[in-house]
């Protein structure tokens, strides 16, 4: 039987306890903040025994992306952490770690991007990442950052995706804040995450495996990326069968696009990871005062769930994106690209706005959110009369 | 100490067909360093560079063995995870306790001297069990002859050009065995493509020993070096008679020279060589004159840690320290360790 512990945890204490459940081979990893509780507290269960792992305390972000793929080919389950500058840092190898295929599972604290520095949560750093290749998620709370952990060996390791995972929390808001969270029992945990079975390892020595070749010749490199992109679309089922299993297990329900309000909303902010709480206790007032509003928070950003997204938003009269990193010189941040590409695909003709909120970490309060949805009561006459800019900067002074 | 006869007998790691230029220096390191491993299986992981763009071309491989290859700063790194992986499915009692693998990772100069040093810097100190060999040809080949780290003082590449103002590259180069050696480690070397029953010899302790060891081997680059390609290893070999590499090891803190007692002079060396060319135009004798200054320098200096390292292990013979402990070893191989909390 399962058995829950309920504790006041932090999200990067909750995904410490994800990775200690799923006691992976390797972890390579480099501190940065507000990724470094996650380190610390796996540290701790190393230094106690209480995992297998082979700690690799490494002397960068570079190296911790090269060592997690070096693990991974050796068959591995890996996993590592980071934010930020040291996800930018480990750019190029990002881009490896999928193309070879390899499912390593990384928590990135969402984390504003220097200059000028600043250790705020902002999504600056993992949406740079976005055509790297990874599947990604966005916890909106501890708990989720916790289940999106566990649930990314599932998906990461699945034969028929074997591709990187990043379980992505929002810094400080999520990470370093207590909240009331169930910690699943390890035996359950263990069952439902199973033990990596690799298909190739470079360390079977009687068939040789090759990892990182030169695909100069013919089409083998476009090849390569076609089946990355197959992977991904090949992802979403099993992204949602996992989550439903896991849903069973732990009793709380999961969904690649969550929606509060949308059966009958006029009025629709689309958001990711910690501001949907808010978003959600804003259109909840107003709900009650009997306005049409609703809330859409994408739980999984990568595969892009357009279908599930085209679905939510089918009866809003007026869109407001809410985006939380910069896309200088765009047109749109880039949530709001995907979300128009995505209205485009589905004849939604509705008419959108670009919001830039939260960068660095600045308050997403209640008053702004309400704001927002105020602007959308006017937005077609608004857009008709050419006052909307391109993107919105919401919370400044 | 093995016999050619010996080593034709040993599997061969590295097949031809690969692309690497004819008489390319890189080919003859690495397969004199992997007969180092004896009939052991081998994983071997590369940087970017000639070596590797050369030897992999998908869907071929020359590599016998298991191949990884990420990224060109991260040869160490990557090779670091892949140890770390052996030891940690041991542990998980996911492959048998008793497997062996010996673990070689190779960059090139630029790989290694340069964009690769903190990476295997990084992994030196964490005490992973593997060999690392820089392959060194002085420059950045695969991308077309630019000045590295390692190109000698003087030397035309693309970038340390040679014109009115500027006689080649300006710098010394950087002395990145002794950067290594100072890490530490159980072992780090120097060898040359030339002495090859040397380099085999240093390869088979370096790949023995349980931790990190290196090796830097002389493997020149006939295009580059602007040498006929049939003159790689003889060129190395005027390098090691001229002192401008010297064969040396550092095992445990203490530096092994092998003592060149017929010197040439360091002309023999850059004359054959068409990067040393505006050397050898009247009134530019000074820099001829520098680099000798810079070789016997160097030599001089390796000697001088010859000379320390008896001094050394005189002082710990006195003091009762031994010149490798039990603990640090067991700490190394990761085995547990008496301990009190
Ligand atoms: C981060 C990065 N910077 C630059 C390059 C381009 N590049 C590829 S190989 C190479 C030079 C390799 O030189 P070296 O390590 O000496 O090996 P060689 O080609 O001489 O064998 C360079 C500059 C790269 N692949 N990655
Ligand atoms: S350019 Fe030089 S290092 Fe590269 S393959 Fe040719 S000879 Fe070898
Ligand atoms: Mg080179």
């Amino acid at each position: 039987m399962a058995e829950v512990t309920v504790l006041a945890g932090s999200g990067d204490q909750m995904v410490a306890e994800a990775f200690r459940q799923a006691n992976p081979d390797v972890l390579p990893v480099y501190p940065i903040t507000p990724q470094t509780i996650i380190v610390e507290e796996f540290d701790k269960f190393v230094a106690e025994g209480r995992v297998h792992t082979e700690f690799v305390p490494v002397e960068s972000e570079h190296s911790a992306m090269a060592a997690a793929i070096g693990a991974s080919a050796a068959g591995a389950r890996t996993v590592t952490a980071t934010a930020s500058q040291g996800l930018a840092y480990m750019w190029e190898q990002l881009y490896v770690a999928a193309g070879m295929r390899l499912p390593i599972v990384m928590a990135n604290a969402n984390r504003a991007l220097s200059a000028p520095i600043n250790i705020h949560g902002d999504h600056s750093d993992i949406l740079g990442a976005r055509d790297s290749g990874w599947i990604m998620y966005f916890a909106e709370n501890a708990q989720e950052a916790y289940d999106d952990t566990l649930m990314a060996f599932r998906v990461a390791e699945h034969p028929d995706v074997m591709l990187p995972v990043a379980t992505t929390l929002d810094g400080f808001i999520t990470s370093h804040a207590l909240e009331r969270c169930e910690l699943m029992d390890d035996e359950t945990v263990a069952k439902f995450v199973g033990e990596y079975k690799p298909e190739h390892s470079l360390l079977d020595t009687d068939n040789p495996n090759s990892y990182g070749m030169f695909a100069n010749l013919g089409n083998f490199y476009m090849e390569t990326k076609l089946a990355q992109r197959k992977a991904m679309e090949k992802a979403m089922p099993i992204i949602k069968a996992v989550g439903e299993e896991w849903e069973a297990i732990s009793g709380r329900p999961f969904d690649v696009v969550k929606t509060f309000g949308t059966e009958d909303a006029e009025r629709v902010i689309v958001v990711m990871g910690s501001s949907t709480g808010n978003c959600r206790a804003v259109a909840k007032a107003l709900r009650e005062v009997g306005e049409k509003v609703g809330v859409v928070s994408l739980r999984v950003f990568r595969p892009f769930p357009t279908e599930e997204l085209a679905a939510a938003l089918k009866g809003a009269k007026a869109i407001a994106v809410m985006d939380r990193a910069e896309t200088v010189g765009g047109e749109g941040g880039p949530l709001w690209q995907e979300v128009s590409a995505c209205l485009h695909s589905a004849g939604n003709t509705a008419p959108v706005r670009d919001y830039m909120y939260g960068l660095g970490g600045a308050d997403v309060t209640l008053e702004l959110i309400n704001d927002i949805f105020n602007d959308l009561k006017t937005l077609e006459a608004d857009k008709a009369a050419g006052t909307v800019p391109a993107v919105t900067y919401k919370g400044n002074r | 100490m093995a016999n050619i006869k010996q080593l034709s007998e040993l599997p061969q790691r590295l097949s031809p067909g690969h692309s690497m230029c004819g008489g390319c220096g890189a080919t003859i390191a690495v397969r004199q360093v992997l007969m180092g491993a004896g009939k052991t299986p081998v994983v071997c992981g590369a940087a970017t560079g000639c070596l590797e763009v050369s030897t992999t071309t998908f869907p071929f491989t020359s590599w016998e063995g298991g191949f990884i290859h990420s990224t060109f700063e991260s040869a160490a790194a990557t090779m670091s995870g892949v140890e770390a992986a052996f030891r940690g499915l041991k542990r998980a009692g996911k492959i048998p306790a008793d497997k062996q693998i010996k673990f070689v990772a190779f960059g090139g100069d630029g790989g290694t001297y340069d964009i690769g040093l903190q990476a295997l810097s990084g992994a030196l100190e964490r005490g992973h069990d593997f060999l690392y060999v820089c392959y060194d040809n002085g420059a950045y080949m695969n991308t077309g002859i630019q000045r590295s780290g390692a190109t000698p003082y003087s030397a035309w590449t693309t970038t340390s050009e040679v014109g009115n103002a500027v006689p080649g590259k300006r710098h010394f180069e950087k002395d990145l065995t002794s950067i290594v050696a100072a890490h530490h480690i159980p072992y780090a070397a120097q060898a040359s493509i030339s002495n090859w029953n040397d380099l085999v010899t240093k390869a088979t302790k370096a790949m023995d020993i349980d931790g990190p060891t290196f090796l830097n081997v002389l493997a020149p680059c006939p295009r580059g070096w602007r040498v006929p390609f049939d003159q790689a290893v003889k060129i190395a070999d005027l390098g090691v008679k001229t002192n401008y590499w010297p064969l040396y090891e550092v095992e445990n803190d203490v530096w092994k020279l092998t003592e060149n007692r017929k010197k040439l002079p360091i002309e023999d060396f850059l004359q054959p060589q068409g990067r040393f060319r505006h050397l050898f135009k009247p009134g530019n004798e000074h820099l001829i004159k520098e680099f000798q200054t810079n070789v016997d320098r160097h030599y001089a200096y390796i000697q001088a840690r010859v000379e320390g390292s008896k001094v050394y292990q005189q002082k710990l013979e006195e003091a009762g320290l031994p010149l490798v402990s039990d603990d640090a070893l067991a700490m190394q191989s990761g085995s547990k360790l008496p301990f009190q909390q």
